[in-house]
């Protein structure tokens, strides 16, 4: 008789701050990161990149670097096109611009990569591509968003530089008269600097050819089965020839989202050559030709009642994509999540994205971040214009549990969030009486403090909606010792994800979190999510092994009664010990359950399965909320312009706190990077196209010095997942820089406004704003810029009567969405001016009627299901054999449209 | 390329080698004798990933080049924790404090936090503190926000003196 048995109590492991799995291989040196790969034959990989920002290739001379001792292979386009590859975006869509993965006569950006050089080591390699001399007939190149609307095409087969673009110009018509009707109307407009996303472990990449025409692939990446399926698809290979591994990664960010240009040309080459090969970027190429973040310039205007209730905003945002964007972006998400946790009744927008001749944008954490910056810093802006206090501007107008159901002005439906239930925690905690009185005297003796508030929500664990956006899939088995083994789908490049998924299946299963091995960082183990991609793996992954255990506790509790004569109902697993109310003679350690599920099959009650398994694929609710409100407080150096962050403290809502030290480590990473983009990281151009922080003595990263000590406050209300966790991944990035900014804009308020901000706010800037002059030389920059700005000229259209053939028949159609450009035949019939038909694309047929057509216009409207119900409104000119025009979708506002006559 | 007999001596252990004279140390224990616990991360000399001790002493090993470590005593962060398992304290504090993510800049930050708590062996909790958070200003920290680096220097500190 196990006399112990009742003193084992059930452990609350979610909510303790376990010690990480991942810790005791990562602190002794015995990770596995893609470096540490060695395989017999391996050759190592350097680029031969562009030094120029524009222009055609005129000749490659590869002969010296060719005859070097150790160099096996230089390829260049030409080569690599023996295989083809048509790259993708994240949501798996075509990317438009004609990007290869080496130049293809043509150079774009500075590090366009334009030979990949092979030899038997890294250092060689390297030694090689510098031999290899590349003649350049250079192009005066477009590097501003300025430049981009004046200047030549990027890519000369397009109609012009604008890479994406979203919403409406006319909804600026309807906005204007409420905005004229407001007792306060408050505008500000923010340059957001270029961000190296600068994970410390660079891209890298390993493929090693096996077997017929199958291929192992360790890579930096952010989830091995969205990096699989990305290789699969776009190399046109079966998925099951591939496999990727990737057990330790040193950070993403989101740049690692996706295989990127350089990773698929060492997997096409180790295909072309035979060999295993490595490449592994360094910091220069890190930093100039990984792909960049933010590089935005937004306007917003704003109106207010005399009460400082929010009445109309309109906005209008641009976004430098670069030569080649992992995904041309007008970042329609800017939009969608800038209002939702407020009371606004109208908003309009248009958006764009633009190509240049500079390295093109991937995702960086929270790559919709600017609605926060945009809409706390000009709230705090109104306030003080309006004179009310900050918080008091924001309680008016924030969207309470007491407000919800709410939904926003473009269709966002919010039911849980919190934003103001934080900012109320937050505003307790802190004395900000004492702290306005304690301002109030310094400024006396000259010194600057100053305090910033900022609210939001993010929206965490998306699944359904978009492509590569999924559920998550967990296996779980207690294995005949009586250990716990899970292989889970997820991945962690410091999320620590073993860890978390083990507390929840320890609590859950009942059993010592010692006694669970987590598996994961493998595409053969698990099924397919997009890993750690918009603040998803607690939530979704949560959810998946949450359930999952209890579906294996109920496995063994069923086992167990069999064996015990008891009702399931008797049966409790405690400690790795199964125990039966009222007997404690009868209680067996998981182990002797495990050793007969799996040996006695006799034993087990009829039917059952043999073993001890369950698997569960978990599919959440599409979208999981997380609310945030954060206070810091900072001194500014009126002489140096120096800001000094004196305090921080973060109230944030992201439901059932799994591990407090893993969520605490997120948000703080979130915040260094947010003081990063604020203070610190730049990567400008120069007017030639030349990237000028190429290394970390001029590309500044956030060091201990520049990073205080963060304080938290967690309101864990539970979401409506399983679990009842809500994202936590990206917030601090996206909330952490309005926190900042409006603190050092209360510090220099004495002073005046920051009119324009333009970020990072070095020294000298916040000085600019200080001795109201241009200091820092930003104005003289911008204006010197900005004098070329001209508004880009839309063709002329040519008025042509419409074919002989009329409309009627087929017509190959694209249309711009904001996930991609989507393919579809457009089948017209007209009767008169009535029009029917319908539109067919690889998803299904749908078919429309009660069109319209005047002279060479065609209206009509469809109503679709997914991604989610809205009706879309098409309004087409046609031209001969060619239309164009766009389609009105909703909240996503306006996509462009074209197509041929098929 | 001039080549050069080196013999030197890797957590105890004897290693002789013929090295290149432009190779670095850091890319020679990692290539060369395969302690990829160094990890490179900026090659040039800010990051602090590659730091490893040359006779007691922080070095970052993407500047020092293997000739230069000839008949020298290398401790990487393979090297730190006893035979038996038992983490060495400064790897200890940083897994208690969550010092850690992805651990790519780990074994430098915690080689550097070993040779400065040895350099500081007996001093007062404020100076361990101090001059272990004037090193760790020399070391880069994607994910951690420093937070758990803070901590794991407080644990330290209070538990050196
Ligand atoms: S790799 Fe040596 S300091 Fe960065
Ligand atoms: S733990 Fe990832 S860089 Fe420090």
């Amino acid at each position: 008789m196990n006399i112990h048995a009742k003193s084992v109590g059930a452990v609350r492991y979610v909510g303790s701050r376990q010690p990480r799995k991942e810790d005791g291989r990562l602190l002794t040196g015995r990770g596995q990161f893609t470096d540490d790969i060695r395989l017999p034959g391996m050759l190592h990989i350097a680029y031969v990149r562009s030094a120029a920002a524009r222009g055609r290739i005129v000749s490659i001379d590869m002969d010296a670097a060719r005859e070097m001792p150790g160099v096996h292979a230089i390829y260049t386009q030409a080569d690599l096109a023996a295989v083809p590859v048509a790259m993708q975006t994240f949501f798996f869509t075509p990317i438009e611009a004609p990007v290869t993965l080496l130049a293809d006569g043509r150079v774009a950006c500075v590090g366009d990569p334009i030979a990949m050089v092979i030899a038997d080591s890294r250092a060689l390699a390297e030694d090689a591509a510098s031999l290899v001399e590349v003649v350049i007939e250079e192009e005066t190149p477009v590097v501003t968003i300025a430049d981009a609307k004046t200047g030549p095409l990027v890519h000369p087969d397009r109609d012009d530089n604008i890479s994406a673009e979203m919403g409406d110009e006319d909804t600026r018509e309807a906005i204007q008269p409420l905005l004229d009707g407001c007792a306060h109307v408050v505008s500000t407009r923010i340059r957001h600097q270029r961000i190296a996303q600068s994970p410390m472990e660079g891209r890298a990449c390993v493929a090693s050819p096996e077997g017929a025409g199958e291929m192992t692939v360790w890579i930096g990446c952010q989830s091995p089965h969205l990096a699989a399926r990305y290789i699969a698809l776009v190399l046109g290979l079966p998925a099951e020839a591939l496999r990727v591994i990737a057990k330790d990664v040193g950070g993403g960010f989101g740049l690692k989202n996706i295989p990127w240009r350089e990773e698929v040309a060492v997997i096409v080459a180790a295909k072309l050559l035979g060999r295993p090969l490595k490449w592994i970027e360094d910091r220069f190429e890190a930093l100039t030709a990984s792909s960049h973040a933010r590089d935005q310039d937004v306007s917003l205007t704003v109106g207010f009642d005399g009460e400082g209730h929010l009445q109309a905003a309109w906005c209008d945002y641009a976004c430098n994509n670069g030569a080649w964007p992992m995904g041309e972006d007008a970042n329609i998400a800017v939009h969608m999540f800038m209002w939702p946790a407020y009371k606004l009744p109208a908003y309009g927008f248009v958006t764009r994205g633009w190509y240049t001749n500079t390295m093109g944008l991937g995702a960086y954490r929270g790559p919709w971040a600017m609605e926060s910056l945009v809409r706390e810093t000009l709230l705090d802006k109104a306030a003080r214009k309006i004179g009310i206090d900050p918080v008091e501007l924001r309680r008016r107008n924030l969207v309470y549990l007491t407000d919800q159901p709410h939904t926003s002005t473009l269709g966002i439906p919010v039911t849980d969030i919190t934003p103001g239930e934080c900012l109320e925690k937050l505003v307790a905690s802190i004395d900000l009486a004492a702290f306005r009185k304690e301002q109030v005297e310094a400024r006396k003796q000259g010194r600057y403090l100053g305090i910033g508030i900022a609210t939001y929500i993010e929206p965490t664990g998306a699944a359904g909606s978009m492509a590569p956006m999924t559920g998550e899939t967990v296996h779980l088995r207690i294995e005949p010792t009586g250990k716990v083994v899970a292989m889970l789908s997820t991945h962690s490049q410091g999320h620590g994800t073993a860890t978390t998924m083990a507390q929840v299946i320890a609590q859950q299963l009942g059993v010592a979190y010692e006694d669970v091995a987590v598996y994961e960082g493998d595409s053969a183990i698990g099924a397919f999510s997009p890993g750690a991609a918009g603040s998803r793996q607690g939530v979704i992954a949560g959810g998946a092994t949450w359930r999952a255990a209890e579906m294996l506790a109920d496995k063994v509790k069923v086992v167990a009664a069999h064996l015990s004569n008891a009702s399931v109902e008797a049966i409790t697993i405690q400690g790795g010990m199964v125990h039966v109310a009222g007997a404690p003679e009868m209680t067996r350690s998981l182990r002797e359950i495990a050793e007969i599920a799996y040996g006695e099959p006799g034993r087990l009650p009829e039917g059952a399965a043999t073993g001890l398994e369950a698997q569960y694929r978990y599919q959440p609710p599409p979208m999981t909320m997380t609310s945030a409100a954060h206070c810091c407080m900072v001194e500014v150096d009126a002489e140096t312009g120096f800001v000094k962050i004196l305090r921080w403290i973060s109230s944030e809502d992201c439901g059932t706190v799994i591990n407090p030290g893993v969520v605490e480590g997120q948000i703080a990473g979130g915040l260094a990077q947010a003081i990063g983009q604020v203070l610190l990281e730049d990567m400008p151009y120069d007017a030639r196209g030349n990237p000028l922080a190429p290394t970390f003595k001029d590309y500044l990263m956030p060091a201990i010095s520049d990073v205080p000590d963060f304080e938290y406050l967690h309101a864990s209300t539970p979401s409506q997942t399983i679990g009842g966790m809500r994202g936590v991944g990206e917030g601090g990035c996206i909330i952490g820089p309005p926190t900042l900014v409006n603190a050092i804009a209360d510090a220099l308020s004495p002073f005046g406004e920051i009119e324009e901000l333009v970020l990072p706010l070095t020294p000298a800037r916040v000085l600019d704003v200080i001795e109201g002059r241009d200091i820092s030389g930003t104005r003289a920059h911008l204006e010197g810029g900005a004098s070329a700005a001209v508004e880009a000229v839309l063709p002329v259209e040519v008025a042509a009567p419409a074919a002989a053939g009329g409309i009627d028949g087929d017509w190959n159609m694209i249309l711009k969405t904001p996930m991609g450009p989507q393919v579809m035949v457009a089948h017209f019939d007209t009767d008169g001016s009535a029009v029917s038909g319908y539109l067919e694309a690889p998803e299904g047929r749908q078919d429309f009627a009660g069109g319209t057509l005047s002279g060479r216009q065609v209206k009509f409207e469809m109503k679709v299901e997914k991604p989610m119900k809205i009706t879309l409104k098409y309004d087409l000119l046609f031209d001969g054999d060619s239309m164009s025009g766009k389609c009105k979708m909703g909240m996503f506002g306006s996509a462009k449209v074209s197509g041929e006559r098929a | 390329m001039s080549e050069h007999r080196i013999e030197l001596t890797v957590n105890g252990h004897r290693h002789a080698a013929l090295v290149e004279a432009r190779t670095s140390l850091g890319e020679f224990l990692r290539e060369e004798l395969g302690y990829t616990g160094t990890h490179l991360a900026c090659e040039h000399g800010v990051c602090g990933a590659c730091t490893v001790m040359v006779d007691g002493v922080a070095m970052r090993s993407c500047l020092m080049l293997a000739v230069q470590a000839n008949g020298g005593a290398v401790t990487t962060v393979e090297g730190l924790a006893e035979p038996d398992g038992t983490l060495h304290p400064v790897q200890q504090a940083l897994k208690d404090n969550f010092g850690l993510q992805c651990g790519f800049c780990t074994p430098g930050v915690a080689i550097t936090m070993a040779a400065v708590t040895r350099e500081n062996e007996g001093a007062g909790a404020g100076q361990i503190e101090k001059a272990l958070t004037a090193a760790m200003s020399g070391h880069i920290c994607r994910c951690t926000g420093y937070q758990g680096i803070r901590r794991a220097i407080r644990q330290l500190a209070g538990a050196t003196t």
